[in-house]
């Protein structure tokens, strides 16, 4: 994709909420920061704002680069920017750190205002509907009283499908891509294992770390290597990487052998320096207790006889971690209600991860959904 | 198929009472249930596997669903539509016994329109020993996606034998209605059916 459909340099903001949140756990915050992007302009009847949810380890960069330098944009620059699927030229697209987060959203990492010391492991535990409810507080501050859509991926997904249900008023279309309606019992396996790595690090001290200016590195790393395995599908790892060697020989020792070794060693490394720990045990936390069918005996049905927005619903067929057979159950739950629903099983080898792809196809349906919004506006 | 042979769309939209619930099973490029939006302001739902199918139906503007008819009707509750669709689709199902029951489960009405392989011109095509080939079978025995031809008197029978009620038959040749001898003179079957 050229560089001139990209929307180029971008600023991070910060925005401080002064309107006290109450969590789903019952805890309380009486202020909060958030930190977001903003691509394109909102247009004068301030209704084509589209918000993007990140995933599991995103953050509010989800488009441009800060520097002309930089070696990454955002990340799903493939979908937004003049001409791409997500037309900055015709939305105003606005990316958020979720709460609980690390890059600049209050968190652990940022300073308790009651103590005036580093949050750390007191900073409570946040819900899929905590995020949601900030995220409607910004569109507050920002004058948005309804938004054209909201889009995401995965946890980003459930983020998606939580607005609707929230907000029932204020979103018009929901984009829910390789999402499920919760988490089955073998994920939510997944993340506890992931954040016994976290925990049971030497250098994680009860969630108190940067007391001791440590940083539990291991265990987020092995914590990530194992996300990442969940992401890919057999055949993705099969075609990158196969069986093949890192120096030709069979080494007969516990260093890396494979090639699929080194690239999970590489992406744990990566992510141990830049994601803190408290924010992964946090975001795993409030993916194996999304589930907005629980007040409803599990009827997802019955949870979504209040929603009005439409909806556009998208998996992947190699995708074992969110299976499409997931992604048929919202579309069951939005037809039982009659809801205006659309929804795509894309056939794609990168299994979870394809959805921060440019498969033609997947952009295709993304860019004649927008396309349909954005005659609406 | 059915975006080169449109000749049914008008029975099937005569078939269809305004304002109406309507799954589109096969709704291949999505132009009946555009049709159907349009002249009787249906809220429909397209079922559709072929990517290139789905997308432009997405573009009509419609809502569609992706996926294979084979797997079944599981998504869909009982009686959740007031008429289900198959048109130009049921000659290339697998298993037409599960579809027409999954189909009469969905809808309190099911219409079901397929080329009538009894049609004369098909049997002089077979008598000159050829497979045939014409506007309502457009394809060569190499490419086809038709699996399950039938004539008139064949579904008339497998009706009768899964006791699938026929609450009206027409058949169609040129667009035009036939009644004489129609398994022999009939382009084009259409059938209402319900559960008996």
């Amino acid at each position: 994709m050229s560089e001139k459909n990209s929307v180029g340099l971008v600023k991070a903001k910060l925005v401080k909420i002064t309107k006290p949140l109450k969590l789903t756990s019952g805890k309380k915050l009486p202020s909060y920061e958030l930190a977001y992007e903003t691509y394109g302009k909102l247009n004068a009847k301030k209704n084509n704002a589209v918000l993007v949810c990140h995933a599991l380890s995103g953050n509010h960069h989800v488009a441009g680069r800060y520097k002309k330098d930089d070696k990454y944009p955002g990340w799903w620059d493939n979908l937004i920017g003049p001409g791409r699927p997500l037309d900055t030229d015709r939305f105003f697209v606005i990316g958020v750190n979720n709460l609980g987060g690390c890059h600049g959203t209050s968190g652990s990492m940022s300073i308790n205002p009651k103590t005036k010391k580093l949050w750390g492991s007191d900073f409570p535990i946040v819900t899929v509907e905590d995020w949601v409810n900030t995220q409607a507080a910004l569109i507050d501050q920002l004058g948005i009283e309804s938004l054209a859509a909201v889009i995401g991926g995965s946890i980003g997904g459930m983020q998606a499908m939580q607005w609707a249900l929230s907000y029932p008023k204020r979103v018009r279309h929901a984009i829910v891509i390789a999402a499920a309606p919760n988490l089955t019992a073998q994920n939510v396996a997944f993340n506890e294992v992931a954040r016994q790595a976290i925990i049971t690090d030497p250098d994680f001290y009860d969630g108190d770390y940067y007391r001791f200016k440590k940083k539990p590195k291991r265990g987020l790393r092995v914590a990530r290597m194992l996300g990442h395995i969940t992401y890919l599908s057999d055949d993705a790892m099969d075609l990158k990487f196969g069986r093949k060697l890192k120096n030709k020989n069979i080494e007969y020792s516990f260093d890396v052998n494979f090639e699929m070794e080194s690239y999970l060693h590489h992406q744990g490394d990566k992510f141990a320096e830049e994601f803190d720990a408290n924010t992964y045990l946090r975001m795993t936390r409030a993916l194996d207790y999304f589930d907005p069918a629980i007040e409803y005996q599990g009827n997802l049905s019955k949870a979504f006889k209040k929603v009005e927005a439409d909806f556009l619903v998208v998996s992947f067929t190699s995708d074992w971690r969110f299976s499409p057979q997931r992604s048929k159950e919202i579309v069951k739950a939005l037809l039982d209600n009659e809801l205006t629903v659309s929804y795509a099983e894309v056939t794609a080898q990168h299994g979870h991860d394809a959805f921060l792809m440019s498969d033609p196809h997947y952009h295709g349906i993304l860019t004649t959904y927008f396309k349909k919004i954005a005659d609406q506006l | 198929m059915s975006a080169q042979f449109r000749q049914d769309f008008a029975v099937i939209a005569n078939w269809i009472p305004f304002g109406a619930k309507v799954l589109d099973l096969g709704c291949a490029d999505g132009s009946l249930l555009k049709f159907l939006e349009g002249s009787l302001e249906v809220k429909g739902y397209g079922i559709e596997k072929d990517d290139a199918h789905w997308l432009n139906t997405l573009k009509y503007g419609l809502n569609v669903i992706q996926m294979d008819l084979e797997s079944g009707l599981s998504g869909f509750e009982s009686q959740s539509f007031d008429v289900v669709v198959l048109s130009q689709t049921l000659q290339a199902i697998h298993n037409i016994e599960k579809i027409v029951y999954e189909m009469l489960r969905v809808g309190k009405e099911v219409i079901v329109t397929f080329p009538n392989f009894g049609y004369w011109r098909h049997r002089i095509q077979l008598i000159q020993g050829q497979m045939p080939v014409s506007k309502a079978l457009p394809y060569e025995w190499y490419n086809t996606p038709n699996i399950h031809l039938c004539t008139i008197k064949d579904f008339d029978e497998f009706c009768i034998k899964n006791k699938v009620g026929i609450k009206e038959r027409l058949v169609l040749t040129h667009g035009k209605p036939v009644h004489f001898m129609p398994n022999l003179m009939g382009e084009l079957a259409m059938y209402r059916l319900v559960s008996k």
